[in-house]
Formats: C-alpha cells, sequence, structure tokens
C-alpha cells in the first residue's frame, strides 16, 4: 500500500505527460487506451482491486479511482486544446483578404434636376402647397390668352414658341407646346372653382406646379426642354408682403444658406401686376456677390383670376415661377444646361 | 435700349454716380444689362493741328507732320495715314500717353525723331475699325484734352426694357423716370411751333382709323438735303447705336430717340396727290427700304399716295419714295399707329425696325404734332427750307381714350400687404406727375398721355410699390389654414418609384420630348407623329409616343463614351393625336415610364463571371415594381422588339405596357452590339398600391413534394402553372418552378418544368396520403389540360 500512492502519481504524470505529447487527436486516443482503454494501466490497477485484501481494498480503490480522474480530466483538457488547435488552423486558413471590394451590382440614381424638383416639392409641402401638373401640349387660351397674353401682345414674343402641325400639315394655331407652367395656374384655380362651388367661401388655393416646358432657344443656358416651377397662393388675405416672406423663405432653405441675399426688382410679365424679378447673392463660393436672377413672381393679375373663375376684388394671390434647371446648376456648380439632357451616365451618375 | 448716360444727364441730372444711377434704374425695373465708357481710360491724348506736312525723306509712305498742341513750340511727329495733311484737326497722344494696346514713346523711325502719335478712332478705341486720322472740327479748339471735347467718359448703358414700359424708349422717357425717381429737375427740349412759311400742303386720309388714329403731315420745300449732319447728332445717334444716313433721316431717328415718336420723311416729288392710310388691296407689292419687296397681310396699314403704296405705315419706309441727296422737298410725317396694328407685322416679314418696336409697344398718342414741329425745326436749322402748315388728319373716335383710374387705399394695402398712408401714396403719385385728385380714401388719376401702359387700379399699385422701393415693402412669413394633406396609403409617388428603380441599378434620365421621326418609326411603327411646325432642327422634329426610342439614344450615348454597362430609365409624357384627348382636345398625353438594360449583368468584378443582362432579368425589375403574382405576360408583336422575345404586360386592369429584347434589326442599325433590354409601362396604374393585408401564419409544419412534368415545347409556363393552382386545394402555400429543361432524356419537341409544391394547414400537421392526393389532382389536371406526362 505504501507504494501504491507514489506510482499512482507518477502514472498520473507520465499519462498527462503523454497526452500533451499527442499533437493529433488519434494520437491522444492511442495514448488514452495505454492508460483507460480495456488493457490499459490505470484498468489493469482496478481490476486487480479484487485480490487485495478486504481492508485495503477500499483505500486503494478511491486512490486508483482518484488517480483514473486526474487522467480523465487531462484528456479532456488535451482533447479541447487540440480541437481548439484544429479550429484556429481553420480560421487561419479561412482568412480572407478583407480588404477586397464588395460584390454586387452598382447602384442607379435620380437625376439631378428631379431631385432638385423633389427638394422643392418637400420644402412647399411643408407650408400647406399641393403639387399639380398639367399638359405639355397646351392650348393657346390656357398658355397665352387666359394669362393676359392676348394674340399679339408684344409679351408673346419673349416666349418663342414651338407650334404644332396639323393632320394636314398646316400650323395649328390653338395648340402649342407650353412656354411655361403657368397655364396649370388657370386650370387649377377652374377646377378649385368647380370642386367648391357649393360653399360660400373658396377655401385658399396653394400649389405647385413642376414640368418640361419648352422654347425654341437652345445655348450653354439654354436647352428647348426645360423644366419650371409655378407656385400659386390665392386667398382672400394674400399680399405682396406675403409673397415677399414666402420666396425668400424659401431660397434660403432651398440654399441652405440663412445668410443668402435676396432682391425684388419691378419687372414684368402679363399675367402678375405688381410683378417682380427676384435676385439672389451668395455671401461665399466662387458666385459670390454677383446678383443672380433666380425667379419671376407677382401678385395675380385681375384678369387672370377671372379667367380662373375668382372674383379678384374679393381674392388676392401670388404666382411665381422659377427654373429648376438653373437652380441646379446653381446648387452642384453645374455650367452648361445641356448636360442634363445629353444622357451621359458618367454626369449623371454623380448627384447620387 | 441703349442710351448715352450724357445725353440723359442733359434733361435730368440727378445727384448720383454712373453706378448709383444704374443701380436705381434697376431696382425701378429698367433692368441695366450693360454700362460702358465709351472709351477706354487713357491720358494725354489732346486736340491738335497739323501745321505742317512733308514726305518723310527716307519713307514714301510716312510722313513728317510739324503738329500743333497748344504748347509754345509744335511737335514733330512721324505719321502713315493717308488722310495726314496740313490744317487737318486730329487727336494727338503726347509722350507717355498709354492707348488701348500702345504706350507713346519718343522714338526715331527711319532716322527721324517723332514725339507723339496721330490717331485714328480705332486706336483710341472709339471705333471698330477707321481709314486714317480720326477728323475733328476746324474749330476744335487745340490742346485741349480729347476726353473732354469727345465726351469719352460718357457711358453706354443698354436697359433691358421690359414690353409695358415703351414710354422708357426715349430719352425723354427715361429722363421723366429718372426724375420721378430721384426727384432731380427735368430740363425737356421746349418745343415751339414753327410758323408756316407757305400753304403748300397734302391732303391726308384716314382709311383705316382704327390702325391710325391721328397722321401729322408737314411739306418742307427747297431744303438742301445733302447738307451734312451737325457731329452733335452724329455722335447722340451713334452713342444710342443708330447709324448715320443723311442729314433729314438724321434728324428723324435723332427725334424718334429724344421724344419717342417715329417719324418719316417722303420725297414729295416722288408723291401724288392724296395721302391715303390704308389697308392693302389683294396682291399689291411693296419695295421697302431694305430692298425686299413684300405682299403685305391684309390687315397691315400702309401709307399710299394716288398711285401706290409708299411705305409699311409704321413699320418701315419703302424704297422708292424716301429722301436721297437730291431731294428738293420733303414731306414729313408724324403719325400714331395703333399698337393692335402694327403688333407681328415685322415679325411676320422677318425683321424688327426701330419704329416697328415702339409702335407694337405704345407710342405716346398726344406726341405726334409737338414731334413734327421738333423736327421742322432741326431740319430748318441743318438744311434750311421753307415750311408748310402742318396737316392733322384725326380720327377722335378711335385715339386711345384716357379714362380716369380710381385707387382705393383700401385696396392697395389689400395688394401690397401694408398700408402707406394717404399722405405717402399722394406723394408718390404727384412725383409720377399724376395729379392725383383726392376723393375721400380714393384718388383719382388721370394718367398723363405718355404712361399709356397705365388703365387699371393694379397698374397705379405696382408703381406706388416701384417707386417706394420693392425692398421697402416687409416680408410676411405665411399665414394661412393648416389641413393635414398625406396622400391615400395606397397611393405612391412617382418618386417613390424612381427611388425603387435607383435601388435596382438604374439611374435616371430626362430627355427631349421632340425626337426623330426615324425613332418614331423604327420604336413605335409611327408613321404620322405629332409633329413641330417649327423644330428647332430636323432630328427634332416630332413629339414622341413612346420614350423608347430616347432611352436606345441614351445607350448609343453612352456606348460612344465606352460606357458598356448601361441601366437608364425616364418617366415622361408620350403624345399622339387622339380627338377624344383630354385635357387638351385633340390630343393624349399620358405619363409612362420606360426602363433600359444593356451589357453585363454586373459590373465586371473579382470572383463571379459574367454575361449579359438579359430578358428575365429586367423581367425582375418590372415584377419588383408590383405586387407579387399581379402580372401576366403573353407574347406579342412590337415593332421595337424581337418577336419571339415581347411580352404585353398585364395586371387584372388590362394591358399596362411591354417588354421585350430590342430587335436585332435595330440592334444592328443603331450599333448597338448585343440587344439591350426594354420595357415601357403606362404610369397611372403604377401610382396605385394595395393596402397591406395580414394573412395567418401557421405553427404546423409544411410539406414539399416535386413534381417535374413534360409538356410540350411551345407551352408557356404561365398556362401551366396557372393550371397546377386551379388544381390545388387551399393547402398549397406555393407552386415555384425550380428547373427547366429539354435535350437528353426528354423527346425532341418536348420539355419538363420542374414545380416545388409547398403544403402546408393553418390548423393540422398534414397527413401523407393527404399530400400525395394533392400532388396526384394536379398531376391529373395537367395531364388533361396539356398532356403532361410526370417526369420520372
Amino acid at each position: 500500500m505504501e507504494t501504491l500512492e507514489p506510482n499512482l502519481a507518477d502514472l498520473v504524470a507520465l499519462a498527462a505527460a503523454e497526452f500533451t505529447a499527442a499533437t493529433e487527436p488519434a494520437k491522444l486516443e492511442e495514448a488514452k487506451a495505454r492508460y483507460l482503454g480495456k488493457d490499459g494501466s490505470l484498468t489493469a490497477l482496478l481490476k486487480g482491486l479484487g485480490k487485495l485484501p478486504a481492508e485495503e481494498r477500499k483505500q486503494a480503490g478511491a486512490a486508483i479511482n482518484k488517480a483514473r480522474d486526474q487522467v480523465e480530466s487531462a484528456l479532456v483538457a488535451r482533447r479541447e486544446a487540440l480541437r481548439e488547435a484544429t479550429l484556429q488552423a481553420q480560421l487561419a486558413a479561412e482568412a480572407l483578404d478583407v480588404t477586397l471590394p464588395g460584390r454586387g451590382s452598382r447602384p442607379g440614381g435620380i437625376h439631378p434636376v428631379t431631385r432638385t424638383l423633389d427638394r422643392i416639392e418637400q420644402l412647399f409641402r411643408s407650408i400647406g402647397f399641393e403639387v399639380a401638373e398639367g399638359p405639355e401640349i397646351e392650348t393657346d387660351w390656357h398658355n397665352f390668352t387666359a394669362l393676359n397674353t392676348p394674340e399679339k401682345h408684344p409679351a408673346r414674343s419673349m416666349h418663342d414658341t414651338f407650334y404644332l402641325l396639323d393632320a394636314g400639315g398646316k400650323v395649328q394655331d390653338d395648340v402649342l407646346l407650353r412656354t411655361h407652367t403657368s397655364p396649370v395656374q388657370i386650370r387649377t384655380l377652374l377646377a378649385h372653382v368647380e370642386k367648391y362651388k357649393h360653399l360660400d367661401t373658396l377655401p385658399e388655393v396653394r400649389v405647385i406646379c413642376p414640368g418640361r416646358v419648352y422654347r425654341v432657344d437652345s445655348d450653354a443656358t439654354h436647352s428647348p426642354m426645360f423644366h419650371q416651377v409655378e407656385g400659386l397662393w390665392v386667398g382672400e388675405n394674400v399680399s405682396f408682403a406675403d409673397l415677399r416672406g414666402v420666396v425668400a423663405d424659401f431660397l434660403r432653405r432651398f440654399f441652405e444658406s440663412e445668410d443668402l441675399k435676396v432682391r425684388f426688382r419691378p419687372s414684368f410679365f402679363p399675367f402678375t401686376e405688381p410683378s417682380a424679378e427676384i435676385d439672389v447673392a451668395f455671401m461665399s463660393g466662387p458666385l459670390e456677390g454677383r446678383w443672380l436672377e433666380i425667379a419671376g413672381c407677382g401678385m395675380v393679375h385681375p384678369n387672370v383670376m377671372r379667367c380662373g373663375g375668382i372674383d379678384p376684388e374679393r381674392y388676392t394671390g401670388f404666382a411665381f415661377g422659377m427654373g429648376p434647371d438653373r437652380l441646379t446648376m446653381l446648387r452642384y456648380g453645374i455650367n452648361d444646361l445641356r448636360l442634363f439632357y445629353e444622357g451621359d451616365l458618367r454626369f449623371l451618375s454623380q448627384f447620387n | 435700349m441703349q442710351f448715352s448716360e450724357s445725353w440723359l444727364r442733359s434733361l435730368c441730372n440727378p445727384a448720383l454716380d454712373t453706378d448709383q444711377l444704374c443701380h436705381v434704374l434697376t431696382m425701378a425695373g429698367l433692368e441695366v444689362e450693360e454700362s460702358r465708357r465709351v472709351a477706354a481710360p487713357f491720358e494725354h491724348v489732346v486736340v491738335a493741328r497739323i501745321v505742317a506736312c512733308e514726305k518723310h525723306p527716307d519713307a514714301d509712305r510716312l510722313r513728317l507732320c510739324q503738329v500743333d498742341v497748344g504748347t509754345a513750340e509744335p511737335l514733330q511727329i512721324v505719321c502713315g495715314a493717308p488722310n495726314a495733311a496740313a490744317g487737318l484737326v486730329i487727336p494727338c497722344a503726347l509722350v507717355g500717353a498709354r492707348l488701348p494696346g500702345i504706350e507713346i514713346r519718343k522714338a526715331s523711325v527711319r532716322g527721324i525723331e517723332s514725339s507723339g502719335m496721330l490717331c485714328s478712332a480705332r486706336e483710341l478705341g472709339i471705333a471698330e475699325d477707321s481709314d486714317g486720322l480720326l477728323e475733328l472740327p476746324a474749330d476744335a479748339p487745340v490742346g485741349m484734352n480729347i476726353r473732354e471735347f469727345l465726351d469719352l467718359d460718357d457711358h453706354l448703358i443698354t436697359l433691358k426694357l421690359t414690353p409695358n414700359r415703351a414710354d422708357c424708349l426715349s430719352l425723354a422717357g427715361l429722363a421723366r423716370e429718372v426724375s420721378a425717381l430721384t426727384g432731380a429737375v427735368l430740363h425737356l427740349p421746349v418745343v415751339a411751333p414753327v410758323a408756316p412759311a407757305h400753304d403748300d400742303s397734302r391732303a391726308v386720309m384716314l382709311d383705316a382709323p382704327a390702325a391710325c388714329s391721328r397722321y401729322c403731315g408737314r411739306l418742307i420745300t427747297g431744303v438742301d438735303a445733302a447738307a451734312p449732319t451737325p457731329d452733335w447728332i452724329r455722335q447722340r445717334l451713334d452713342r444710342v447705336g443708330i447709324r448715320s444716313i443723311s442729314a433729314i433721316v438724321d434728324v428723324t431717328n435723332y427725334v424718334m430717340m429724344e421724344l419717342g415718336q417715329p417719324l418719316h420723311a417722303f420725297d414729295n416729288a416722288r408723291l401724288q396727290g392724296t395721302i391715303h392710310v390704308r389697308h392693302p388691296h389683294a396682291g399689291e407689292e411693296l419695295l421697302l427700304l431694305n430692298g425686299q419687296t413684300v405682299v403685305p397681310a391684309a390687315d397691315t396699314v400702309l401709307i399710299a399716295d394716288e398711285s401706290r403704296a409708299l411705305a409699311l405705315g409704321g413699320v418701315m419706309g419703302g424704297e422708292n419714295s424716301g429722301v436721297t441727296d437730291a431731294t428738293r422737298d420733303v414731306f414729313l410725317e408724324s403719325a400714331f399707329f395703333a399698337p393692335e396694328a402694327i403688333a407681328g407685322k415685322a415679325r411676320a416679314l422677318g425683321f424688327s425696325s426701330d419704329a416697328s418696336y415702339r409702335f407694337e409697344r405704345g407710342v405716346d398718342p398726344g406726341l405726334q404734332q409737338t414731334a413734327i414741329e421738333r423736327a421742322t425745326a432741326l431740319i430748318i436749322e441743318i438744311c434750311g427750307g421753307s415750311p408748310g402748315p402742318v396737316v392733322a388728319a384725326i380720327s377722335e373716335p378711335h385715339l386711345p381714350r384716357r379714362a380716369p383710374v380710381r385707387l382705393r387705399t383700401a385696396r392697395a394695402a389689400k395688394i401690397i400687404g401694408v398700408d402707406l398712408g394717404h399722405e405717402k401714396i399722394g406723394q408718390l403719385l404727384t412725383g409720377l406727375g399724376f395729379a392725383p385728385r383726392r376723393d375721400g380714401d380714393d384718388f383719382i388719376v388721370t394718367p398723363p398721355s405718355y404712361r399709356f401702359d397705365i388703365e387699371i387700379e393694379e397698374d397705379l399699385v405696382e408703381e406706388l410699390v416701384r417707386i417706394h422701393g420693392y425692398d421697402n415693402i416687409p416680408s410676411h412669413p405665411p399665414v394661412g389654414r393648416m389641413a393635414m394633406m398625406a396622400l391615400p396609403e395606397t397611393r405612391r409617388t412617382a418618386m417613390t418609384l424612381r427611388r425603387a428603380l435607383a435601388g435596382r441599378g438604374f439611374q435616371e434620365t430626362i430627355n427631349f420630348s421632340f425626337v426623330e421621326a426615324g425613332w418614331e418609326a423604327d420604336f413605335a411603327g409611327n408613321t404620322s407623329p405629332v409633329t413641330l411646325a417649327n423644330p428647332i432642327a430636323s432630328q427634332m422634329g416630332v413629339m414622341r409616343s413612346s420614350l423608347i426610342g430616347s432611352l436606345v439614344n441614351v445607350l448609343v450615348t453612352n456606348r460612344k463614351r465606352q460606357q458598356e454597362l448601361v441601366r437608364a430609365f425616364e418617366i415622361g409624357r408620350v403624345f399622339s393625336r387622339d380627338d377624344a384627348g383630354h385635357p387638351v382636345p385633340g390630343f393624349t398625353q399620358p405619363q409612362r415610364l420606360a426602363v433600359l438594360a444593356a451589357g453585363p449583368v454586373a459590373p465586371e468584378q473579382w470572383g463571379q463571371g459574367t454575361r449579359s443582362v438579359d430578358f428575365f432579368d429586367l423581367k425582375a425589375d418590372l415584377e419588383a415594381l408590383f405586387p407579387p403574382g399581379t402580372l401576366s405576360f403573353v407574347r406579342t408583336a412590337h415593332p421595337a422588339l424581337h418577336p419571339g422575345r415581347s411580352a404585353l404586360v398585364q395586371s387584372a386592369g388590362g394591358v399596362l405596357g411591354i417588354i421585350g429584347e430590342l430587335h436585332p434589326r435595330w440592334a444592328l442599325k443603331y450599333e448597338l452590339g448585343v440587344a439591350p433590354v426594354v420595357f415601357e409601362l403606362d404610369l397611372a396604374p403604377l401610382m396605385n398600391e394595395p393596402m397591406p393585408a395580414c394573412r395567418e401564419i401557421s405553427r404546423f409544419p409544411s410539406v414539399a413534394r416535386d413534381l417535374a412534368l413534360i409538356v410540350d415545347h411551345a407551352l408557356p409556363w404561365q398556362d401551366l402553372a396557372s393550371a397546377l393552382r386551379e388544381a390545388a386545394p387551399p393547402i398549397v402555400t406555393a407552386i415555384e418552378l425550380f428547373d427547366v429543361y429539354a435535350g437528353k432524356g426528354i423527346a425532341e419537341g418536348r420539355k419538363s418544368l420542374a414545380f416545388k409544391v409547398v403544403m402546408q394547414d393553418t390548423r393540422r400537421t398534414l397527413e401523407d396520403a393527404e399530400v400525395e392526393n394533392v400532388v396526384a389532382a394536379m398531376l391529373a389536371a395537367a395531364e388533361a389540360r396539356f398532356g403532361a406526362e410526370l417526369r420520372r
């Protein structure tokens, strides 16, 4: 008995050393068999217990079991270590060049002028303007006559108008490609009056009308097709001072510049009176200090109100029109309007 | 309208410098487009006289001049100008002068010392070119600074006048405006009637009184039409951009620029009998001053005598009746033509004239008599001659009426947004020369005849704000009734759609609505498109009825710029004739969405093979825009598309559009390489989305069975899938196609379609027998409908 326990301790140490020496699971299992297997040394000791006298058997059994537990723990620890080593090796082998570019398709994008139109719409929606659209082949009446621009009015020569040929090949004089979005004012007013004819007081009209317009003109700053946004606010108490407030606020929000200078300058449009041109001047950047013409506006002319079915004595209103193409050019520093309509994806995809 | 600042200042001279004056004009609605000095800044150039002029001893073309520049000793200057001669008064640049591009130094020219340079107009920078030295009047003060003598510090100011301010198309009109804006005193020329020296005249008949309601004529006999135009008139005309022609024509132009009344001078010897202001006879021709022979429209105004048409009234004189240097007797015309009668006439003939420009915008109807007196006085001063009486033919009922306009202060306050107060309004109106009369809270204004643009109350309100200053009106933040105005949940905007497409790799483009007629024929089969009467170029001659041509063009553009992968879309209107069209009768112009995909399915990249994008790639992009399972596709023929690879896109509501591969014929013609895939849909149906509805999710296991069916090769999947769906009980939750196969093991003319049929019940676990029965029923339906066999 005196010799058993030191022998067991040697055995445990030996087993632990053999386990550690096993660098592969198979070798470890072989080593395990030598101690814990059917013919293993510890198994043999346990089998030999029966030969011991009864009084020693209990003590020796406890000692052998303890030694077996120690060997088993060493085995488990070694197995765990080997698994971990295998995993580490696998992970090392699986490592990627994480700097390689991601795979997949390229994103598309939205046209820069559409971006501007969307911003304009959102800004005006936030103060209760709805969006209205109108036809691009428009009647002469809506485009000119109803906007206080009768035939032969000199203001008609300010718009170089595209006309159409009728089916017989003759110039059709009652329709045209709209030269501005202002005819949508008339369509909106007429529809509004019809919709609310049962009421004593018309609800306010607050709309913006974005869209494509056409003029016979083509160079770096003029395109035969371009965009406009018309705005219209009609109500019982809408004044020139309100016009100034709304448009100046819009321009500052649009350009995100509180110190943007905005000035109103008398001008002439047949469909508004008083009429104004709106100029802005930036306080920094490449255009610093220069006055840039940005929009036209004014109080809706009483003749236009009447054509829209509205009593100009009771209701007043203001209208403004601006060029989103130009706003886009100013905002992103684009110097040639034609780029918008050439469809060069390298240009267009810069605004995404 | 270009004018000279000094001419303006001779009529009204506010205490403002040039820049300030320009700012005041701009901020009053007379926008200054350009302001430039007559001559670039230079110094040390004086008026000089050539006292002696000899040939240079060593150069044939050079001359040796002794030049008096007002100093004690004359200067010796070598000069190459052909017109250098003794006695000539010319500008002389002294040593030290810096002219545009030249610095004058003492120099030796072919061995002879030269101390200055005699100058041409071009060298002073006041003319584009010139032949020889600028000859000054013989009495020009020698030694005087040339800038002062020629008024070279004058500014040429160009205004961008709006059509309503025709009253400012003259110096007098501008001076009135400047006086109203600044309070500076107005000194308009005093025009005294010229007493007739004889009774000879010519009768005038107003045969078209609505078009011409006042015509003043005057005969001036015995003029010297060849007399030179005085330098001061010549210079002023030059500075408003009018070329000097002859003394009499120059006077008419001068009076037009000074007072605003266009005049015309006839050679009386070429007139016969009474002058008729009338409309043309049918087919009547007239040779104009510009050499153009015209057949004027029926509503044109002609000035005619008893035998023929002489001039296009208010537009341009005739070639065979105007004054020449040989003219002895002049018949002067000063008439009022109604704007409506002149508007568009010159434009219709392809030109514009100073007269038509003014008459179509409006001329002061009270100005004719004054103008003819002013012109008479100047002609007699310059050309001599003897004036007859002024003959004035007037049609009172057709003269413009000047009705008084009532301005209500409350109305003004309502429009402007602030009350300017009676006192201020009175001051502003008085400053404008409107002589307002108070009537209670109102002002009654009869505007002067030169402000023919003032007709209604709003015109007066505009004048008030204009003179008060637009920027002196406060800015009010908007005040209105608030109402929520969100879109219905089932409504989507075009912007949502754009974002969805952008998210799938497509770039939005915006293309012209007018296209080449050929695109319409090729991509829409449209040989009678809506055609422009005045296209900007022939390749932009017709309105598109499809967006496909524009997107193909985007592809062509990008291919030229070496872009292989092209994914583009556009949302825009298309146009065609339609008798039932709305809202513009005769035309339908709906919005469409078109999408094009060309090139590789994805950008070339590592770790992934590549292939061309195809029909089914784009079909997935299309289907992604709609709720699942709502679309069906029917093979179709379309002029733009491959006949075997094109389909109508349908929903329960009808046809939405088309999808397909571009026809190989067009891929070849437009040099596109592999044909792109496109679809084009009406936009309106895309704007509606279904309201989401919730279904119960099963907690019981699902069962899947594969079902591979061999069918006729031509059978569309869609038909088989619908038949399977119809045969399937509600527990079948999905019938997914996972394989399409034809070839070895499948008979010629047949194909195999393999489906995964998924079954699940929300209440219980399915039993095997039940599952097998379902599969058998689906197979039986396919056998019965399409002769399908089970592939084993």
